[in-house]
């Protein structure tokens, strides 16, 4: 019997020199097939829709930028871009982990339904928009209309939050270090509790973040918006 | 002849005084569902020119009219085949009950076409009983699921409707059930405002991105297709065919809806008609008839609407209201036990009358197609209504046929636009056909 | 919609790859923008008496030596003229609004896309990258430019509704997204004199600020002023002989990204036109926010 030579369990794909497609296709169809538990994936420069639709337990692990849709709709996959991700990051995403170690464009983490989105820059407007039951937490600040109509899920911002948080918001809470510039229809602030306070403990643990769940504030709905009212100031 | 002398103002009628008293006392708009109710130009104001003496009919019963239709051959690997050029419209489980879902799935699998999902995503008994299943994905994300993205024959991007083209969706709180809200990640019994815009992208150079991320995650195998609601139609199309679609839909302001404002159903977007004529044109503008399929919906009734609209260049059609009213939507009776029992009462109790009826919005169906209420929804029984649909689809495919081989064709798909005349300037001028008896088309030559 | 694309060279030495260096970031526009494309191009500047104007023939074929004699005739000033198929740049001692003026009614044929003392401005219809091809944009010179990829919608796909849009001298703006009121807009500006060429809304916007820099407005306190007056979706590029713009309205729908060097800055919709840049690695790479206003001086 020859020497037995270790499989790899790594696979490291060069969009310099592989196309989209194949690095989709492998991670869909081969990656878990092949035994396969890591891919490395170089000079994204920008491409769209890298690692989207995953759906086993793969590591994958992006070096530099990437553009719209990185791990668009994830399931269990543990996705880390080294690098900015453009909009849309891990849009509806069902569960496991997408790690964005920049900044992130607008509607990062749009109506993700489960699994952790963590950045460790700022990101863009409309953070979390349509939250349906996913954590994120930023490490940085977030834009505009950030949890704008969130559902369910949790959105911890370790900065400020500019205008609009939580506009017309469902059971989504979010958690804020930092300045609010102006909160959205709806949103108020309301006290800490202490399964708050351990909430975020735990998250702020699982991203890496070494804040004190006491510096951070509670937003959350005031759910005056939840049935239409004709005596209320609604603008409907 | 003496009495009082009663003169109705037209602008100020009675429906009228009666809408602002309403406001007057409530302090909010009416909403209600189904589409647009007043009369505007649409496919009854077109005719066949039929077999003659210059053009020869196919015998009736004997020879073949074929009406295979097939959708989504552009990039998609797995185009969507169907049997008839008739499918079922997007309408949401929320809207409808699980059964109703249920029976169209299993109608749509016999007759051999496909049935789409609506605003609040897949259910299991659709895709069970479905044999060919349009996934939709709209701006709420409503339940939207990747493995049911997987498990979805085609993808419909959905950006409107035409019964409210730039809004959203809305299902009152008496709607929104353990189930419903579990689906759509809501509390019960809210009052569900959904968003008029899609959270990840905005603009045709944006959705060019977020095809290919829905073709990346299908590995192509899917046909993606785009729906608008009727307003700027010629563009539209247009831009769509840029941005990467498979198929378009183009829906009507004559579409229904579940439940959103009357003024939006009313007066906002254009008539079927006008629409499917500027998809058209837009289509072959850039050269892509049959390389780019065209569906069009909002009030197609008959096999005569459908025979036309083919004429007029779609591939396809979709139905909404119809399907329900053939389960029963506006019936007087429901059936129970092999049994008509009448369901008058309950539409009385709801301030209307068989007929009349657009209450889809209440939840309260006296036919139990738009409810979620475990009481009236009972009162459809899926294999009743499967049955009843399937009836309904065949009548409207037969007749499409008859008119087809009447007009000489051996495929539905070979009426074309030289068929058609019209009975009215208005729609002359909007379906872009010849006034009947006449060589005139209002308009010709003017494009967009 | 579109994709739009921005360079200005800090270095001067970079001047001289101004459009080795953007190439790669238009063609990266492609799929935004697969009908047409645009360029502004800001050169050294032509000395004090003279202006340059950028003339386009479209399909029309134009000896553009006749038409140079035939200006010679007319204007007894200094010409040159640079041709490049159906497009040419004339340098000229005139006064640019006669030269104007004469062209409309002698050589109809031939399209005005820019006046100034810097500006050169291309626009075509067809892919971006056969654009640049057709007109060597890679051996361009300059110190900054502003470019445009084009995906048509509401006005037709015909090479004056492609961006850049123009007015004055030096001037120009590209856009991404859609204006909602650019009929108003227009309606408010024809009867102070402002002339528009297309029923496109990008030009909705450009005469706007050409009418509020005629009014005295500095270019920010005009972008300033049109956040309440422009409504819709928008991303604008401007460029002036020295000075590029970018801002974003209130929702920044429209994507837009900067990356900035010792060497240079350079925006564009999307990361993947900045990837190739030099030391891109290095650089500084933000997404400008709401409402605010950023730009550069060469």
């Amino acid at each position: 019997m020859a020497n037995l030579r270790p499989v790899p369990m790594l696979r490291e794909f060069d969009l310099a020199r592989d196309t989209l497609r194949d690095l989709n296709s492998f991670l869909h169809k081969r990656a878990a097939a092949e035994g396969i538990s890591q891919v490395q994936v170089k000079n994204p420069d920008g491409a769209h829709s890298i690692a989207c639709g995953l759906d086993s337990d793969l590591d994958v692990q992006i070096h530099g930028h990437v553009g719209y849709y990185v791990a668009g709709m994830n399931k269990h996959a543990s996705v880390t871009v080294h690098g900015n991700a453009g909009p849309g990051a891990a849009e509806n995403m069902m569960s496991g982990r997408v790690h964005i170690r920049g900044f992130a464009s607008t509607a990062a983490g749009a109506s993700a339904h489960g699994g952790l989105l963590v950045i460790d820059g700022d990101a863009s407007l409309r953070c979390g928009i349509s939250l349906k039951g996913a954590d994120i937490v930023v490490g940085g600040s977030v834009g505009s209309f950030s949890a704008f109509m969130a559902q369910a899920g949790r959105i911890v911002i370790c900065g400020d939050a500019e205008d609009a948080l939580g506009d017309s918001l469902y059971e989504a809470v979010i958690y804020v270090r930092g300045k609010v510039r102006s909160l959205g229809a709806d949103a108020r602030f309301e006290p800490m509790t202490d399964a708050d306070r351990a909430a975020l403990k735990g998250l702020l643990a699982q991203s890496g973040q070494t804040y004190d769940p006491a510096e951070f504030k509670r937003v959350a709905s005031a759910k005056s918006l939840y049935h239409w009212h004709a005596d209320a100031d609604q603008e409907y | 002849m003496t009495g009082p002398q009663l003169e109705e103002s037209a602008g100020f009628d009675r429906s009228t005084i009666e809408y602002i008293q309403r406001a007057a006392a409530s302090g909010l708009y009416e909403i209600r569902g189904l589409g647009a109710k007043r009369r505007v130009p649409n496919f009854d104001d077109l005719l066949f020119l039929a077999a003659s003496l210059s053009r020869y009919p196919l015998e009736g019963y004997r020879e073949r009219c074929a009406t295979k239709t097939v959708l989504g051959t552009r990039f998609a690997t797995r185009p969507i085949e169907l049997a008839i050029p008739i499918t079922v419209a997007g309408m949401s489980f929320g809207a409808l009950s699980a059964r109703v879902k249920d029976a169209l799935g299993r109608a749509a699998t016999e007759v051999g076409t496909s049935t789409t999902t609506g605003d609040g995503g897949m259910t299991v008994e659709e895709r069970a009983s479905s044999k060919t299943l349009v996934y939709q994905c709209l701006p709420s994300r409503y339940g939207f699921d990747p493995d049911d993205v997987r498990r979805a024959d085609a993808i419909e991007i959905v950006i409107g409707q035409g019964a409210k083209p730039g809004g959203g969706g809305m299902l009152l709180g008496q709607k929104v059930n353990p189930r419903v809200a579990r689906m759509r990640t809501l509390p019960e019994g809210v009052d569900q405002r959904s968003a008029s815009r899609h959270p990840d992208w905005t603009g045709p150079d944006d959705l060019v991105i977020k095809i290919k991320e829905l073709r990346e995650i299908t590995d192509w195998e899917k046909p993606i297709y785009v729906k608008v609601g009727a307003t700027r139609v010629f563009n539209d199309v247009k831009l769509a065919v840029h941005a990467g679609a498979d198929v378009i839909v183009v829906d009507g302001m004559q579409g229904g809806t579940a439940a959103t404002q009357t003024v939006f159903i009313e007066h906002v977007g254009i008539p079927t008609l006008a629409a499917l004529r500027q998809a058209v044109d837009a289509l072959d503008d850039l050269n892509m008839r049959g390389t780019v399929q065209l569906v069009i919906s909002g009030g197609i009734r008959s096999g005569a609407d459908v025979a036309k609209a083919l004429a007029m260049g779609a591939d396809a059609v979709a139905i909404g209201q119809g399907v329900l009213m053939a389960l029963g939507c506006n019936s007087d009776s429901y059936i129970a036990g092999g049994k008509h029992l009448s369901a008058v009462e309950d539409y009385a109790r709801l301030g209307t009358a068989p007929g009349f009826c657009h209450h889809c919005h209440t939840g309260k169906c006296p036919v139990g197609v738009t409810t979620q209420d475990p009481v009236l929804e009972l009162r459809l029984d899926p294999a009743v209504g499967a049955k009843r649909l399937k009836n309904y689809l065949k009548t409207v495919n037969m007749e499409l046929t008859t008119i087809a081989r009447a007009c000489g064709k051996q495929d539905v798909h070979h009426l074309e636009k030289e068929d058609l005349v019209a009975l009215t300037v208005e729609a002359a001028a909007m379906a872009g056909v010849p006034l009947a008896g006449t060589s005139w088309i209002p308009g010709a030559g003017q494009k967009g | 919609m579109c994709g739009i694309v921005g360079l200005l060279v800090k270095n001067p030495a970079l001047r001289s790859q101004l459009g080795a260096l953007m190439v790669p970031m238009l063609v990266g526009m492609t799929e935004r923008g697969p009908d047409s494309a645009g360029l502004a191009v800001y050169t050294a500047p032509v000395s004090n008496r003279h202006h340059k104007l950028s003339l386009y023939s479209g399909e029309n074929a134009v000896d553009w030596s006749e038409l140079l004699e035939k200006i010679a005739v007319e204007f007894s000033h200094a010409h040159e003229i640079a041709a490049h198929g159906n497009h040419a740049v004339l340098t000229s001692a005139a006064d640019p609004d006669r030269l104007s003026a004469w062209l409309a009614r002698n050589a109809p044929a031939v399209a005005v896309l820019s006046v100034g003392q810097s500006i050169d401005l291309y626009k075509d219809v067809g892919a971006p990258a056969d654009i640049a091809e057709r007109y060597d944009f890679k051996s361009l010179h300059g110190s900054h430019l502003v470019g445009h990829t084009r995906m048509a919608t509401e006005s037709a796909v015909t090479p004056a509704h492609a961006h850049p849009f123009t007015a004055g001298r030096d001037f120009c703006l590209v856009h991404n997204g859609s204006l909602s009121n650019p009929h108003l807009v227009r309606k408010r500006l024809e009867p102070l004199g402002i002339e528009f060429e297309t029923d496109n809304d990008t030009e909705a916007a450009c005469r706007f600020f050409e009418w509020r820099l005629r009014e005295g407005d500095d270019l920010k306190t005009a972008v300033r002023r049109g956040f309440s007056e422009l409504d819709g979706f928008y991303t604008f590029l401007m460029g002036t002989d020295r000075e590029l713009l970018i801002v974003r309205d209130a929702f920044a729908c429209k994507p837009a990204v900067v990356a900035e060097t010792d060497d240079y800055v350079a925006i564009a919709s999307e990361f993947r036109s900045l990837a190739h840049l030099p030391h891109i690695s290095r650089a500084t790479l933000f997404e400008p926010k709401p409402e605010e206003i950023y730009s550069w001086r060469i």
